[in-house]
């Protein structure tokens, strides 16, 4: 316990005022803690990275960690990283979401990201609600779910995050819980290391909005629920439709090797920079 | 209004032109999305860049395209995009952040007729307004009118240069004629052209302080991975750019985001004036109507009246005591504008009574003729 609480000091901003924005019990804790851990188990240089976020409460996670920090438009952060990769690949870029922002307003961004195959990492920190805004549904929400902007429930299917980003076209596609706090680090540091679009659907919770909704009234009965209902990617071969249905598939999901944009990109400037040499 | 320089004599497209122009200020960075009538810049761009080792990228949309753009000038890439009008309107978003996060880049509008989908193919000067307050919340911008393919390429390399040195977007507002025109140009030699790049910190990383504006209110701007670890946000910020809500904090930052270009406004008082020593009508004008007005003056004369032309090539911030000076000048004014009278609004703002404002406006996807300014000369004439 004591290692971790160093390691978290060596990266954390000491110029930045606290506290943070979020509330307590919050998973995006979680997830930078894992974040940190893997890049620190990878041996990246905090030059080296680069870590975007969009708006919204995963928005502010950059703001308190010492990298290249940038904090972009709602939904448009895999806009900004496409750039900051191209215009210098040897950054590990990562740029993490939320579902909101990810998958409804940054919902074509994602998809073209995940076509393109620009090496970064995504990671999108799913609460199934719009938690800054004060608990509205957002494309992830369960069906019927009643919210603050849904209040007879939700008539919206909800969108299957790695299913989209596998279809895509995604290199890398995981997803983990926050309970599943050492698989979250370990699928984290995988998506960096990956060169192509890498995706780690990262399922929190919001106990200040959703639990009430469900019947969930603390950080750790949410925590409780995931643990409960997550299954290993390696054991849900082995369930039934009707019984994977209603679980939350851990893991590994997709991992294929596809060229990535900006290591064709700078195949096709050395080829073009050579027959105009020639002419 | 002649220009006479030592060069070849090429025949060049006004998108040709910006384009070469981007590329000598050092434009190594181009996303896009097509559009009409703009297209011809991304398509010269995604030929021109991976020769240079540039990078050119067409992204889903005109948001996407400048978010990209902002990303790579973040990276330390002179950047920009070119659009017309509703891509335009999309980019308002990220005009309004590059304000805000201070990140160069530079976006080409070239107007076409609106509103909405409009008239893709024809004229139209319909973005003044947009150009200026289309993105939410006070912001600062600089915006550019070319009126010739020389002028695109000239006010492109000045485009990039202003927005290194204020860490500005720059938005240059060409119109469809403008840029599709193909005349004969003759293009400085490049040991002729200045360009400029954005001030660097020359302090240690730990002693930088991203958002500190220093002497010239502009701060310096190091790229990602360069070892100076600071935060951007399109969150009112402060000097350390870490994200605030303290009033002190916040009018500091957006009086200083204002007042690093305006301090230097008379620096940026570009426009050409003919025949204006002796005119009772003077003639304002910007973009390709400037050239049907340069037409109407020289007719007129031949006429006998005494009339004279200003061309405008900054818009914004809107040169107000060059202006004023040819309102007093002048007993009346006369504004040719393609849209229902964007610019004249300004002339009228700073006129206070000075003079007598005419406008003249078209809106039906043609172009203002040499001979409706001539008639609309003598209309008025005192």
């Amino acid at each position: 316990m004591k290692e971790r609480e160093h390691l978290i000091h060596k990266y954390l901003r000491s110029s930045k005022r606290f506290p943070h924005i979020w509330c307590p019990g919050c998973g995006i804790g979680i997830l930078l803690g894992a974040l940190i851990r893997a890049i620190d188990g990878g041996g990246y240089g905090k030059d080296d990275i680069v870590l975007i976020s969009g708006i919204g409460c995963s928005g502010r996670l950059p703001t308190y960690v010492d990298f290249n920090t940038l904090h972009t438009t709602h939904g448009r952060a895999l806009t900004f990283a496409t750039g900051i990769k191209l215009g210098n690949p040897s950054l590990k870029v990562i740029a993490v979401m939320g579902d909101g922002d990810a998958t409804a307003i940054g919902g074509n961004h994602f998809i073209h990201a995940a076509r393109r195959n620009v090496g970064i990492t995504s990671l999108v920190i799913n609460n199934q609600i719009y938690g800054m805004t004060g608990g509205q549904f957002s494309p992830t929400t369960p069906f019927r779910l009643k919210t603050s902007s849904s209040p007879y429930g939700n008539l919206e299917a909800p969108f299957d995050i790695c299913g989209l980003a596998k279809e895509a076209g995604a290199a890398f596609v995981a997803r983990s819980t926050v309970y599943h706090a050492r698989l979250l680090e370990e699928v984290i540091g995988m998506a960096i290391r990956k060169e192509g679009f890498s995706v780690v659907e990262v399922v929190s919770h919001c106990t200040t909005y959703l639990g009430r909704e469900i019947g969930l009234k603390s950080p750790v009965e949410m925590m409780k629920w995931q643990r409960d209902n997550a299954v290993r990617v390696e054991k849900a071969k082995d369930l039934g439709e009707e019984e994977l249905g209603q679980k939350i598939v851990i893991g590994v999901l997709e991992d294929r090797k596809v060229p990535a944009y900006h290591e064709m990109y700078e195949e096709l400037t050395a080829k073009c920079r050579l027959e105009d040499n020639a002419l | 209004m002649r220009r006479t320089r030592k060069g070849d004599r090429i025949l060049l497209q006004g998108s040709e032109a910006c384009v070469r122009g981007a590329l000598v200020a050092g434009c190594r960075f181009y996303a896009g999305y097509p559009i009409t009538p703009a297209t011809e810049i991304m398509e010269q761009m995604s030929w021109q860049l991976p020769k240079m080792g540039g990078i050119f990228i067409q992204m889903e949309d005109e948001i996407a395209s400048l978010g990209a753009v902002i990303g790579a000038s973040l990276a330390g890439l002179k950047s920009m995009t070119a659009t017309s009008g509703p891509g335009f309107s999309l980019m308002q978003e990220h005009i309004g952040f590059a304000s805000m996060a201070e990140v160069p880049c530079v976006v080409v509008d070239v107007m076409r007729g609106g509103p909405s989908t409009g008239l893709p193919t024809l004229p139209s000067q319909g973005d003044v307004m947009q150009a200026r307050w289309g993105a939410h919340g006070d912001h600062p911008v600089i915006v550019l009118c070319p009126s010739s393919a020389y002028e695109f390429f000239d006010l492109t390399v000045k485009a990039f240069n202003l927005s290194e040195r204020y860490r500005v977007p720059v938005i240059l507002l060409a119109d469809e004629v403008t840029a599709h025109t193909r005349e004969s140009v003759v293009l400085p030699p490049s040991d002729e052209i200045v360009v400029e790049d954005r001030r660097r910190p020359n302090v240690p990383a730990e002693w930088y302080t991203p958002y500190d504006g220093g002497q010239t209110g502009v701060p310096p701007m190091p790229a990602f991975g360069e070892g100076y670890r600071y935060h951007v946000t399109g969150l009112a910020h402060d000097i350390r750019g870490y994200p605030t809500t303290r009033s002190d904090e916040v009018g500091t930052l957006i009086d200083r985001l204002f007042s690093k270009i305006s301090r230097d406004f008379h620096l940026l008082q570009w426009f050409d004036s003919y025949r204006t020593e002796d005119s009772l009508v003077t003639i304002i004008a910007y973009g390709s109507v400037a050239r049907s007005a340069l037409h109407a003056v020289k007719e007129a004369r031949e006429k006998g009246l005494k009339v004279g032309l200003v061309k405008l090539e900054v818009l914004w911030p809107f040169m107000r005591h060059t202006v004023m000076g040819f309102l007093q000048s002048s007993s009346k004014v006369l504004v040719p504008e393609m849209n229902m009278g964007q610019l004249s609004r300004e002339v009228k703002r700073v006129n206070q009574g000075k003079c007598e404002i005419v406008t003249l406006n078209k809106v039906d996807g043609t172009m203002i003729s040499p001979k409706e300014i001539v008639k609309s000369l003598e209309d008025i004439y005192p």
